[in-house]
């Protein structure tokens, strides 16, 4: 359909465009919010390609949480770019080299997807019917990704979940320090004082005050 | 009716379509923001506006008309396209939110089969009008505003999440509409109660569900009592400090956008959307189809503006959280909270076999 080809050429050239002002942009967090725009047209480009389930886990991941957390750490770091740049000469040939490497994988897996047809490539034991779940008939996007998530790769799906939270438990075990002497509201003893601990009377008489007010509200 | 079905005629419509929501909404949140104030005021014994129109009932348009000829001032040392981008995208995603949401028996403007992720998706992607809007200004106050309320929407994203994911195991859709059939009948087939009487002993998870569906839905809309980015008391207003005039206005009206946007999803995810706490047989034999959709419309805005006077009740009745005990809330009550309920509710739909 004609609507669909122009929503097509639009957000392709977006995500284009915003990947090369990624590298150019001077200012890093100009660089992120590029980085966001191109995310968002490629979840455009998913949902043309009627995987929506995808692309909705593709903004609400990496758009609405990581690159947050991108922006949050670029924002607060003073990066000198200028310093940066200053071997790009050096590390131009290096550079070139792994973007060459890149060129030439995406370009042999395009045309491998193109030569086989892509639902064969993409869909694996799916497309040849020995998958167990089944899937693969009409059904939502959500649903088709769960029956094959849940069975046939069940267990590649529960590794990945160890190992994310083997990083996870990591990133918090390399962070968490436990400061003493560091005064913290404890809401429990905040809820469990009684008048008997937390007050005392006193009478004092005239010109001598109360003395120290220790042993009040401990 | 055939012209409707080619491309230029498929535009049109949805662009008319788009537009009459567009236009309901915005009268509909000039006078939200009459009722926030009056409501407000009348917990604070004192009239709120009064001057403007009969009962100030015109006072969100006089406002409106004061900001549109103020003077646009931008900071020198702003990042202009950035600074003036960010009201933009605010107001703009939280308009593009009501795109699925479904006001009335079939009348959504796009009936998408991801409309729940689709709204969670853009109430995450809100964080940036007001990150963008922060370091934009080049100033300290309003980029102590962003950092806060980055934090605190990622924090509380988690958690309405996962709530969420307890009302799709009951209703066995990310579809909203096909989420507000099921809850059709009586009142106790609404979510908060569980989504039907046999499914009745998950009143007990279903309901503090709900509750923490609307409060992390507070601290998402940067409500108060949670509305940190932009504490006066301590960032004169947080992240739009340097802003005035439009820009401001249009932050404004993202915020209260969102806050409305809130409570639909509220309404529609747990207390049966458009569907009357009655069955209604009767609806089958109205003689025109437009009674029964207006029936659905006037019954879902009704459940929208409760939850929206509650809303305004907690704004003026509670006092605003320091910032450690908004992340305690968050991370070590709502987060293991709902992750239990996740685990029982999918154990009940396992085990009990009783769906939706």
């Amino acid at each position: 359909m004609a609507l669909q080809a122009i929503a097509f050429y639009l957000m392709a050239a977006i995500t284009l465009v915003a990947g090369f002002c990624v590298v150019s942009a001077r200012n890093p967090v100009h660089s992120v919010l590029w980085l966001i725009l191109a995310f968002f047209s490629a979840a455009g480009l998913f949902v043309l390609l009627g995987a929506e389930f995808l692309a909705m886990l593709l903004v609400v991941v990496y758009v609405g949480a990581v690159a947050v957390l991108f922006l949050f750490v670029v924002m607060m770091l003073d990066v000198d770019f200028a310093s940066l740049r200053q071997g790009f000469a050096r590390y131009m040939p290096v550079g070139l080299l792994v973007a060459a490497v890149l060129a030439v994988e995406m370009i042999l897996v395009s045309t491998t997807v193109a030569t086989r047809g892509a639902a064969k490539a993409s869909l694996g034991p799916m497309a040849s019917g020995t998958l167990a779940s089944g899937a693969g008939v009409s059904v939502t996007n959500a649903e088709a990704i769960g029956r094959v998530l849940y069975t046939d790769y069940v267990y590649f799906f529960q590794a990945a979940g160890m190992v994310l939270l083997v990083a996870m438990i990591g990133a918090i075990v390399l962070t968490l320090r436990h400061k003493p002497g560091v005064k913290r509201q404890v809401i429990m003893n905040q809820v469990l004082r009684t008048p008997a601990t937390g007050m005392r009377m006193v009478n004092p008489r005239s010109g001598e005050g109360i003395g120290s007010g220790e042993g009040i509200g401990e | 009716m055939e012209f409707f079905n080619t491309p230029v005629g498929w535009t049109i419509w949805t662009v008319s379509h788009i537009l009459l929501i567009t236009v309901v909404l915005l009268l509909t949140i000039a006078f939200v923001i009459y009722g926030d104030r009056k409501i407000f005021a009348g917990v604070q014994a004192r009239k709120g506006p009064n001057v403007v129109g009969p009962f100030g009932l015109l006072q969100s348009f006089a406002d409106l008309g004061k900001f549109l000829i103020k003077e646009l001032v931008i900071p020198a040392g702003a990042d202009k396209p950035v600074f003036l981008l960010a009201p933009l995208i605010s107001v703009t995603l939280a308009l593009g939110g009501w795109a699925v949401m479904p006001v009335a028996p079939g009348w959504s403007v796009s009936n998408i089969n991801v409309g729940v992720l689709y709204l969670f998706a853009v109430s995450s992607l809100g964080v940036y009008g007001i990150i963008m809007g922060g370091w934009a200004s080049n100033s300290k106050y309003p980029f102590l505003g962003a950092l806060r309320s980055a934090a605190q929407m990622v924090s509380y994203e988690v958690s309405i999440g996962f709530v969420i994911i307890t009302v799709i195991l009951l209703s066995g859709s990310l579809n909203l509409n096909q989420i507000t059939q099921a809850q059709a009948g009586w009142f106790w087939n609404w979510n908060m109660f569980g989504g039907g009487w046999k499914n009745l002993p998950l009143i007990l998870i279903m309901f503090p569900m709900g509750v923490i569906f609307f409060i992390s839905g507070l601290a998402e809309t940067n409500r108060p009592p949670f509305d940190l980015p932009e504490a006066e008391s301590e960032l004169v207003a947080g992240y739009a400090v340097e802003y005035g005039s439009t820009p401001y206005m249009l932050f404004y009206l993202a915020e209260t956008s969102n806050i409305v946007l809130m409570s639909g999803l509220m309404a529609v995810l747990f207390l049966g959307g458009w569907n009357a706490p009655w069955p209604t047989p009767y609806l089958d034999h109205v003689p025109f189809a437009w009674i029964a959709s207006l029936h659905g419309l006037v019954i879902f805005a009704i459940k929208t503006f409760f939850v929206f006077f509650m809303n305004a009740m907690v704004r003026s009745i509670v006092p605003r959280y320091r910032y450690d005990q908004l992340m305690r809330l968050g991370w070590k009550v709502f987060l293991p909270t709902s992750l239990v309920a996740v685990a029982v509710v999918a154990g009940w739909r396992v085990y009990t076999g009783f769906g939706a």
